[in-house]
């Protein structure tokens, strides 16, 4: 039974359509495995073990009567991010603001998750409404990375990183605002995808940074994440950023890819992405990666993309101009918490003693800052130039893709860091997203993919690769040939190479 | 070179509607200040006749089949509420002690 953790999401699915395992046997073992491991990896913050269980038995009754299955991942369990709202669970977004909050209606991804079959086995720890690389942030303590204990899953998408690195969960959902799904990826040595701007719903995805946000898949196989890619996306009439045109076709892609040719795929090595403040090992997995598609047949270009340098800077005034427009609406009146009501304060009073007993730090910063950012005066020098800066961002890719596929660069410019070694040094902590977040400002699709252990500590390194918008599907036919390669090349998937966790009795 | 005051981090809080201790102000004024500066490089293009993204895929009249379809019954809609009474939200006072 234990043997059930280790599939992948297609071989759970396709064993529970031949019967050769119920949906519920799937379900129960990944619930005793979250009971056996989680108390030292704090991944979930909700498990929903009676309804997980029920969804499961719908799927074998499916089964057994011989109706078809309602998706490809029918019967496969997953675990949520805890910032999209599922009813009848707590959504919290990592922030004491919303303890216990029971939202009132299904996002878009969690309804689709339901109707096709997918086992929510429960919510995920995140850095507090998504705002941090490193899940320190969450007001219900920090998850821990599977490959070592003391060190940070990433973030702000951590608690879905290490369920997939724990075996707790074979699929799991992510958001990416500026690289919450790629980072905690890489440092997990697991798949995450962020899709193009526009093409997965963000209805019931609480908002932080709404021209950025998007939710995507997270996968210990690009398989597996195409297959939830197709799943949860698809245009959405309660999103009015959703984008009305046809999903690439990312399984079909990463089934193509997976058969290890790459002749004529033209794949650009962002200049900008090396040098001073890169860990050696990192860079070395990045070359050796580089090689390996070489050898595919890809052809290798060197792209500068020179407002990338930018990128950063734009993206900490965007963000949180946006973070302090969207976290107003938690004023204390309508739900979430309220300090200090007592028939004499004011609703303003109210207002200010709630969102600063119900904020974190991390939070209030870039609420503060977004604050100073938007003030007349300051408007055209921060905000004004930031929006200069992201078109000249867009230009640089697509300049970049007019003579190559793809992009390419490390996913984050170090492995997986100590638990509080940047915690009180936001920007050491902003630098984690250095690369992630040119996608996000110019909207297009980026994926990282595990490249091996770094020869320096021995943690997972990922690979980004950056596709354009609607062009998904590139990045998933390369990120599967490229697996496929490292896995012969390297002895099998890197996830075999995770140390056993200790199991709780 | 920019730089935010103390007094500059009282205010933003103000705005802001965060009740920040004093601990807080002092902690905040240096960090945001740091982050400022490292920010501040986005205003070498500031100069510059460059049309401004707001975001990534343009869209604009986004509309929907004019439909009716159900929203949150009173009960949903209250259930979360910090407080209710008579089937509505109660809230603190809006008004100052002299109005």
């Amino acid at each position: 039974m234990t043997d059930l953790i280790r599939l992948t999401a297609a071989e759970l699915a396709a064993k529970i359509q031949a019967k050769d395992v119920s949906a519920v046997e799937v379900a129960q073992a990944h619930l005793d495995r979250i009971g056996a491991v989680d108390s030292a990896v704090h991944a979930f913050l909700h498990v929903d073990t009676e309804r997980a269980l029920q969804a499961a038995k719908a799927v074998d009754e499916d089964v057994a009567a011989g109706r078809p299955a309602a998706s490809p991942l029918a019967g496969v369990p997953l675990a949520l991010k805890d910032v999209l709202t599922m009813q009848g669970a707590p959504t919290t977004c990592g922030s004491k603001m919303l303890e216990g909050w029971n939202p009132p209606y299904d996002a878009t991804v969690t309804l689709k998750l339901l109707q096709a079959g997918v086992v929510i086995l429960g919510k995920t720890n995140m850095d507090e409404f998504a705002m941090g690389s490193s899940t320190e942030n969450s007001a219900y303590g920090t998850t821990h990375n599977p490959w070592d204990l003391d060190r940070i899953p990433g973030g702000s998408g951590g608690g879905s990183a290490a369920a997939l690195a724990a075996f707790e969960a074979p699929l799991a959902i992510g958001t990416d605002t500026g690289g919450s799904i790629r980072q905690p990826g890489s440092v997990t040595g697991t798949v995450g995808v962020k899709p193009t701007y526009g093409t997965v719903s963000r209805y019931g995805l609480v908002a932080f940074s709404s021209s950025l946000d998007q939710a995507g898949p997270c996968a210990r196989t690009v398989l597996d994440a195409a297959l939830l890619h197709e799943v949860i996306g698809g245009h959405d009439p309660l999103d009015s950023t959703s984008i009305d045109a046809p999903l690439p076709p990312v399984v079909a892609a990463a089934r193509e890819g997976a058969n290890g040719e790459l002749t004529g795929v033209r794949v650009g090595v962002v200049t900008q992405f090396a040098g001073d403040g890169y860990q050696p090992g990192v860079l070395a997995s990045f070359e050796a990666a580089v090689a390996q598609l070489k050898e595919l047949g890809a052809e290798i270009v060197e792209v500068s993309c020179p407002s990338f340098d930018l990128a950063l800077p734009a993206y900490y005034l965007i963000a949180p101009s946006e973070c302090s427009s969207n976290l107003a609406r938690f004023d204390a009146m309508r739900y979430g918490l309220r300090v200090g009501d007592d028939a004499t304060r004011s609703a303003e009073e109210v207002m200010s003693l709630t969102r600063e007993a119900g904020f974190g730090p991390e939070v209030k910063r870039r609420i503060m800052l977004g604050t100073y950012a938007l003030s007349s005066g300051y408007y055209d020098a921060y905000y004004g130039s930031a929006q200069k800066v992201r078109t000249l961002i867009s230009r640089d890719f697509d300049a970049a893709f007019g003579t190559v596929d793809v992009l390419i660069s490390p996913t984050t410019p170090t492995t997986a860091f100590r638990i509080g070694e940047r915690a009180n040094d936001p920007m050491a902590m902003y630098k984690a997203d250095l690369c992630t977040i040119p996608s996000n400002l110019a909207g297009n699709a980026a994926l990282s993919v595990p490249s091996g252990l770094s020869d320096d500590d021995g943690l997972p390194v990922g690979l980004q690769i950056m596709s354009p918008a609607l062009q998904d599907h590139r990045g998933y036919r390369v990120a599967a040939a490229y697996e496929a390669a490292r896995n012969a090349a390297q002895g099998g998937p890197l996830i075999n190479r995770v140390p056993e966790l200790e199991v709780a009795h | 070179m920019p730089s935010i005051s103390r007094d500059e981090v009282a205010h933003l809080a103000r705005l802001a509607r965060l009740a920040v201790t004093e601990e807080e102000l002092d902690l905040f004024a240096g960090q945001l200040d740091q982050i400022v500066q490292a920010v501040a490089k986005v205003g070498d293009v500031a100069d510059q006749d460059i049309p401004p993204t707001s975001h990534a895929v343009p869209l604009t009249n986004v509309f929907r089949a004019d439909l009716v379809r159900p929203g949150l019954t009173q009960q949903q809609a209250l259930a979360a509420a910090p407080a209710a009474e008579d089937g509505r939200f109660r809230v603190p006072r809006i008004l100052g002690e002299e109005a």
